[in-house]
């Protein structure tokens, strides 16, 4: 068996008495599109922030490509392929959408510590920058300042600036969050390109699109994987129904 | 874009007036105008260097006034140890900023916001009152420098306009050196953290680092300031590190536009000769000063730079 991309090994996360990461164990093999879903309050962006770096576990483990990362600081983790996109989108906002790219790709693209030379002459980086805009529908809109950019925009530039960085494995972390519909379907035909080259791990709220989208689902329910499957097996599996898919009262019951 | 902005057109006439000012001194007469103008040149050095860090690098730093009076004593305790030589004062007064700087910075930016404001307040402080106590160097009276800084006769630092010419050159010396580093490698990354720290972290950047980095560069800068200050006064003492200065030099960056390549210059030009001269008209100039900046402030967002800006926008 080959060594997955990332495994998750029983990782916990409390904030005072609630534990909103409990005992969490998931692997994502190179290629696959894996999916995390759950209600509000699951605990998918805590464990998103884990992975990434930006909250430290109280236990367990992450590691990427067999390299222990749980408690490496989130620039390192990047310079080791592994890269997100935010919930709430989190730009430069006073800089272009280029530029926004540029110093992602700059990030791994030798020293920074360049103090002379005019970097936005950088044939290298613009380039970089160019391509992965192109890749998102947005090289259009480069030299526009993120401030003027509309959410949906936003949020792919999101996407360009993770893919910037050349990642072998993408967080995303509701990249459809506040899109409206055709702006989804953008958002889900771009993944299902993207996903033929990097693994990604896909946190979202619109179930259609990950059902279309993921290899595998793990549902997330009070900060436990209650369940972990390909899209049938969820689909089918009792559990999740009651917790999260359809029954509502169940849901609202624990609130 | 035109090709003629009004604020370029106004920062180039500052500019010019500045290369010229010595010839008009001279054929005025005038040689209280060629001395008040050396102290902004200075000035405006000093608060060029913080707005490297405040403008650029978000680092509000309270303490920038230290390295004002760290350069200057540098200059000052060797001159009163029988080194008189330029070559080794000024490389010494540059290299005791630089370190003061990698050292309170390493512990300052530890902190945020409000606190990073306070820690630099209070190590400014602390050198202050560390001045204060160097009996053997004046103390809390000051030390004054008998013989300016010797460059072998390269230069004549008790020329007036020598002495101008020379802050003159550095001051664009250090400009131009800053716009390099804004438009560089390094200064897309500290203009990226102010913007947006999380977001730099999580495309692979260690903020801290480059932080550190550009607080000792504007540090040694100011440390240069300081240097050609305690030359121009002929004397330093504690007080050029007291936190009002540290005050002045930030208000300096916030009237004339921070972030603005030239905003520090004008802001120092604009600050010091209004001193100059309401100072003149009554004793409580500041009553006319304070309620000037506060207006400058709330409707001019960006400073004078800012302004200029929106009169070229029509």
């Amino acid at each position: 068996m080959a060594e997955p991309l990332l495994r998750v090994e029983k990782l916990v996360r409390r904030f005072g008495g609630i534990t909103a990461t409990d005992h969490v164990s998931l692997d994502v093999s190179a290629g696959e599109l894996h999916a995390i879903i759950g209600p509000n309050g699951a605990g998918k962006t805590t464990l998103i922030s884990q992975l990434t770096g930006h909250l430290s576990p109280h236990a367990g483990s992450v590691s990427l490509g067999g390299r222990d990362i749980t408690y490496l600081p989130a620039y390192r983790r990047c310079a080791l392929g592994l890269a997100r996109s935010f919930q709430i989108t989190s730009l430069l906002l006073d800089f272009t959408a280029a530029d926004n790219v540029a110093l992602a790709a700059q990030a791994h693209a030798g020293t920074s510590f360049r103090f002379f030379a005019d970097a936005r002459k950088e044939r290298g980086l613009r380039d970089a920058a160019h391509a992965a805009l192109d890749r998102v529908g947005l090289s259009h809109r480069a030299d526009v300042v993120v401030s003027r950019l509309s959410h949906g925009e936003r949020r792919e530039l999101e996407l360009a600036v993770a893919l910037a960085s050349k990642p072998k494995i993408l967080l995303l972390d509701e990249p459809m969050a506040g899109l409206g519909a055709t702006e989804s379907q953008r958002m889900v035909k771009l993944l299902q390109d993207l996903r033929k080259e990097v693994s990604i791990v896909l946190v979202e709220h619109d179930m259609p699109a990950v059902f279309a989208l993921a290899d595998r689902i793990s549902v997330l329910v009070y900060g436990r994987v209650i369940a972990s499957g390909d899209p049938a097996a969820i689909r089918g599996n009792d559990e999740v129904k009651r917790a999260y898919l359809g029954d509502q009262h169940v849901v609202t019951r624990h609130d | 874009m035109k090709a003629l902005s009004v604020s370029k057109a106004v920062t180039a006439l500052v500019l010019a007036g500045l290369v010229l000012l010595p010839l008009y001194s001279q054929l005025s007469g005038n040689i209280f105008i060629l001395t008040l103008f050396t102290r902004i040149v200075i000035l405006a050095l000093a608060a060029a260097s913080l707005n490297l860090i405040m403008g650029y690098g978000g680092m509000m730093s309270f303490g920038h006034a230290a390295y004002l009076g760290i350069g200057g004593y540098a200059v000052g305790i060797l001159a009163q140890e029988g080194v008189g030589s330029g070559f080794i004062q000024f490389p010494v007064a540059l290299a005791a900023s630089a370190l003061y700087a990698l050292v309170i910075g390493a512990l300052s930016l530890r902190t945020r916001g409000v606190y990073f404001i306070m820690i630099t307040l209070a190590f400014a402080q602390m050198a202050y009152y560390v001045a204060s106590g160097l009996a053997r160097y004046g103390g809390d009276d000051g030390l004054t420098v008998y013989k300016r800084s010797d460059f072998f006769g390269l230069i004549d630092l008790s020329s007036r306009v020598q002495f101008y010419y020379l802050c003159l050159a550095c001051l664009f010396g250090v400009v131009f050196l800053i716009w390099r580093i804004v438009n560089s490698r390094f200064g897309l990354v500290v203009q990226g953290l102010r913007s947006n720290e999380q977001r730099m972290q999580a495309i692979g950047f260690p903020a801290k680092r480059y932080q550190l980095v550009c607080f000792v560069i504007s540090g040694t800068m100011c440390g240069l300031a300081g240097a050609l200050l305690a030359n121009n006064t002929d004397f330093v003492s504690p007080a050029v590190m007291y936190w009002t200065r540290s005050g002045d030099l930030m208000v300096m960056v916030i009237l004339g536009g921070m972030g603005a390549l030239f905003g520090p210059v004008m802001g120092a030009v604009v600050y010091l000769l209004l001193e100059e001269f309401l100072s003149q008209i009554t004793e409580y100039w500041a009553l006319i000063m304070g309620p000037l900046l506060l207006l400058i402030v709330l409707f001019g967002r960006g400073g004078i730079m800012g302004l200029l800006g929106r009169a070229d926008r029509g």
